[in-house]
C-alpha cells in the first residue's frame, strides 16, 4: 500500500480539486450534532466530528427514491439518484457499515439501487477519537483494511494519507506535489503513539463473541417484555443504524393532472398507466414505483394482506432487530452486524440500545427508567 | 441516465416483466383463479420454475406482491394463481379483466425438493387456500405420475362453496392410482357426501403408510398447522420431511427488503418451504 503524508494546510485545497470532478459530501455542523452534506462552501466541512445523525447508507440509497416509472407498457426503471460522489470525512465504523451493506446488497440477486451509486462513490475516509459512546473497539471495526479509496489518519499537524485504490491513487495525481511519500521513522513513532493513545480512550466495551449464545438462551427471558413495554416502536434506532436495510416499496399515484404538469417529477411528460371513469370522463393516472425505508420495530412490518400480524408485539419486533445484529449475522458472516458507531446510544428516546441490551443479555437489571418513562408517557 | 444503463435494465432483478391476464374467473367468492403469460413468448417458454415457488405479480400503478405459483412446470408456458382478495394489491387485479397488462418477475423461493421427493409416498395435507401452491406439486406428480409412490391428498376446508378446484378433487377421486378424502368444517348446503370435520378428522381415512418413506406436505391457514403436525407426528414421518410453505410480507423476494426475516433466514431465498425440524429449530416460523 503506499503511504503518503499531506500537511494540514494542504487538505482543503486538494479536497477543492478534486470535487472538480464529482460532487464532493462531507460532514457540517448541524446544531450540535453533524450530518452528511454536498459540499458548496469548503469552510462548512466539519473536522473533528464524532458520528452524523444518519450514517452514509443516507448517500447510496435515499430514505425515499423512485426505482420505476409506470407507463401503459409496463415499468421503466430511474436511476436518477445514482450520480458521481466523493465522500468525505466517513469513519472507519460507517467504511465496515457500508462493507457490510455490500455483503447483503450484491449477495444472490445484485441490487442495482444500491450497488450503483456504490460503485460511483469515491471513499476518503478520516481518523476519528472516541466519545464515551463509541465502542467500534469492541466490534474490531476501529481500523480498516478496505473499503476505502483514500484514508486520512489525522496526526495534529499533518495526515497519513493510506491509498486504498487505484481510483485513489487516481485523485492523489490531481495534485501530486503536494503529497510527500518520503516517511520517516519519526513519522512511524507518531502513528504508534496516536493509534495506542486513541484505543486507550474507549470507555464503553461490549464482549459480542458470547452474544450469539446469549441471545439463544434468553430467548424467553422476561427482560424482553419489559423492553418492549418501554419502546416507543419509533423506528430510529433502524434509521440511524448504519447497517440497517430494511425498505418498503408503495406504488405512487399521480391522479387528475396533466402530464405536462408531471414533467419534472418524472423527467418528460408521462403517459398515462390507465384511465379511470368518472363523471367528467376519462381521467388519466399515472404511477411511480417509490422505495422508501422501513424499519422493524414499526408495527405493520411482518402483517400480511388479510390482517395476520406474525410480530404483534414490540418485544417480539425488538428481539428480532437483536437478533439480526448480534446473531444472525454472526452466523452467515462470522461478527456482528454492529460497527460500534454509538448512533442507537444517542438516539433511542428510552435507552433501548445495544449496550443496554448487551448488558441486559449478561444479566445485568435492567434500569427502572424505561418502564418508567413508558408509563408517564401513556398516562 | 437511463439510455445509459441498458445492460443494467436487463439485469436488474426488480424490473417486472410485462404479462396477460389469458384467463380469470371466480373460484369462489372471494378466490379467483388467474392465467398469466408473458407477453414476450421466448421468455414465457424459458419461464423454469419448481413446484412451491413464488412469483411477484405487479399491478400497473397500484402495487406489487407475492403470490405462490399453482401451475405445474410439466406444462410450460402458461402460470396460474389462486388469489383471495386480502389488501390493496389484490382488490386491483379482482378488478381486472382478460387481457390486462401485469407486471412479472420471478421464480423465487427454494420449492419443494421434488427430485428428492421422487420414488418417495406423498400426502399431501390441505387446509381451504393452503389448495394454490400445493396443486402446483400435487399436479407435478400426477403428470409424472410413475416417478413417485403412493400419492394421497388430504383436503379439508371451511365449507363446500369455499372448496377451490372442487370439481378437480372430485375427479381426482375416481383415480385408482391415488387416495383422495376432502372434508368440510360444516356442510350448509345439505348435499356434501364426503367427512364433515376439520382436515386432522381425515386422517384415520389414510391407508396405512410407509412412514420413512413419506413425505409430508402441509399448507393452510397458520392455525391449522399445530393440529396437522400432531397427527404426522403419530404416524412417525420423520421431522425433515414434513414440509410446509409459508407465507410472509415480502417487498421484494430477492433477500434484500428484509420483511420475511426469520431468525437468520430469508423466507424469500431460503423459503417459503421449510421442514419441521427448521420450525423447531427457528422458533418463529409458524
Amino acid at each position: 500500500m503506499r503511504i503518503l503524508k499531506l500537511q494540514k494546510k494542504d487538505l482543503f485545497p486538494f479536497l477543492e480539486v478534486i470535487s472538480k470532478e464529482a460532487d464532493l459530501w462531507a460532514p457540517v455542523a448541524k446544531g450540535d450534532k453533524f450530518a452528511f452534506e454536498r459540499i458548496q462552501n469548503f469552510s462548512e466541512i466539519a473536522m473533528n466530528t464524532t458520528r452524523t445523525i444518519l450514517p452514509p447508507k443516507k448517500i447510496m440509497v435515499p430514505s425515499s427514491f423512485n426505482m420505476f416509472n409506470v407507463t401503459e407498457k409496463g415499468y421503466k426503471e430511474d436511476l436518477s439518484h445514482v450520480t458521481q460522489r466523493i465522500l468525505f470525512g466517513i469513519h472507519s465504523c460507517d467504511i465496515h457499515g457500508l462493507l457490510t451493506l455490500d455483503k447483503l446488497f450484491a449477495q444472490a440477486y445484485p441490487d442495482p439501487y444500491y450497488l450503483e451509486p456504490r460503485k460511483k462513490t469515491l471513499i476518503l475516509g478520516l481518523s476519528c477519537w472516541p466519545d464515551e459512546h463509541c465502542f467500534c473497539k469492541s466490534t474490531n471495526t476501529h481500523i480498516v483494511e478496505e473499503g476505502y479509496d483514500l484514508y486520512f489518519t489525522d496526526l495534529k499537524s499533518y495526515f497519513l494519507v493510506w491509498i486504498g485504490s487505484s481510483r485513489g491513487d487516481d485523485l492523489i495525481r490531481l495534485a501530486p506535489d503536494i503529497f510527500d511519500d518520503n516517511l520517516t521513522e519519526k513519522d512511524i513513532q507518531t502513528y504508534i503513539q496516536w493509534q495506542s493513545e486513541r484505543d486507550k480512550s474507549f470507555t464503553t466495551e461490549i464482549n459480542f463473541t458470547r452474544m450469539p449464545d446469549l441471545m439463544e438462551l434468553n430467548y424467553k427471558a422476561p427482560f424482553w417484555e419489559e423492553v418492549g413495554t418501554a419502546c416507543l416502536a419509533c423506528g430510529s434506532c433502524t434509521m440511524v443504524c448504519p447497517t440497517c436495510n430494511c425498505y418498503d416499496v408503495v406504488d405512487k399515484q399521480y391522479l387528475g393532472v396533466k402530464p405536462t404538469q408531471l414533467t419534472t417529477v418524472f423527467g418528460g411528460p408521462p403517459k398515462a398507466v390507465g384511465y379511470f371513469v368518472n363523471c367528467v370522463g376519462l381521467t388519466p393516472f399515472f404511477g411511480q414505483r417509490i422505495r422508501h425505508w422501513d424499519s422493524c420495530t414499526l408495527p405493520e412490518y411482518s402483517e400480511v394482506a388479510g390482517g395476520e400480524n406474525f410480530r404483534e408485539k414490540k418485544s417480539e419486533r425488538l428481539r428480532l432487530w437483536y437478533t439480526h445484529k448480534l446473531q444472525a449475522y454472526v452466523s452467515k458472516y462470522g461478527k456482528p452486524s454492529c460497527v460500534g458507531c454509538g448512533r442507537c446510544l444517542v438516539t433511542c428516546p428510552v435507552q433501548i440500545n445495544v449496550k443496554s441490551v448487551t448488558a441486559a443479555l449478561e444479566g445485568e437489571k435492567i434500569e427502572a427508567f424505561w418502564k418508567r418513562l413508558s408509563q408517564e408517557v401513556t398516562k | 441516465m437511463n439510455g445509459q444503463n441498458k445492460s443494467l435494465a436487463e439485469t436488474n432483478p426488480f424490473t417486472p416483466e410485462p404479462a396477460r391476464i389469458i384467463r380469470t374467473y371466480h373460484l369462489t367468492d372471494d378466490v379467483k383463479f388467474f392465467q398469466v403469460r408473458f407477453v414476450d413468448m421466448d421468455k414465457a417458454l424459458a419461464f423454469k420454475y419448481k413446484p412451491g415457488q413464488f412469483a411477484m405479480l405487479s399491478i400497473l400503478g397500484t402495487g406489487e406482491a407475492p403470490f405462490s405459483i399453482s401451475s405445474t412446470p410439466s406444462r410450460p408456458g402458461l402460470l396460474e394463481f389462486c388469489i383471495r382478495r386480502a389488501g390493496t394489491v389484490t382488490n386491483a387485479l379482482f378488478r381486472l379483466q382478460e387481457n390486462s397488462l401485469v407486471g412479472l418477475r420471478g421464480p423465487y423461493g427454494n420449492g419443494f425438493p421434488v427430485e428428492e421427493m421422487k420414488s418417495k409416498d406423498i400426502v399431501i395435507v390441505v387446509g381451504g387456500l393452503g389448495a394454490a401452491p400445493l396443486r402446483s406439486v400435487l399436479l407435478y406428480s400426477l403428470d409424472n405420475r410413475d416417478q413417485f409412490g403412493r400419492v394421497a391428498v388430504l383436503y379439508g376446508s371451511k365449507r363446500p362453496a369455499e372448496m377451490i378446484f372442487r370439481e378437480e378433487y372430485f375427479a381426482l377421486k375416481q383415480r385408482p392410482d391415488l387416495e383422495c378424502h376432502l372434508a368440510v368444517d360444516a356442510d350448509d348446503t345439505g348435499k356434501w357426501t364426503e367427512n364433515v370435520g376439520v382436515v386432522t378428522t381425515l386422517f384415520p381415512h389414510l391407508k396405512k403408510v410407509d412412514t420413512h418413506n413419506t413425505y409430508a406436505l402441509v399448507c393452510g391457514p397458520p392455525v391449522m398447522y399445530k393440529y396437522v403436525i400432531r397427527e404426522l407426528i403419530k404416524l412417525n414421518i420423520p421431522k425433515n420431511q414434513i414440509l410446509m410453505t409459508l407465507e410472509r410480507r415480502m417487498k421484494c423476494g430477492v433477500g434484500k427488503c428484509g420483511h420475511c426475516a426469520i431468525d437468520y433466514i430469508y423466507t424469500c431465498l431460503d423459503g417459503p418451504v421449510f421442514t419441521y425440524w427448521d420450525v423447531i429449530h427457528m422458533r418463529e416460523l409458524i
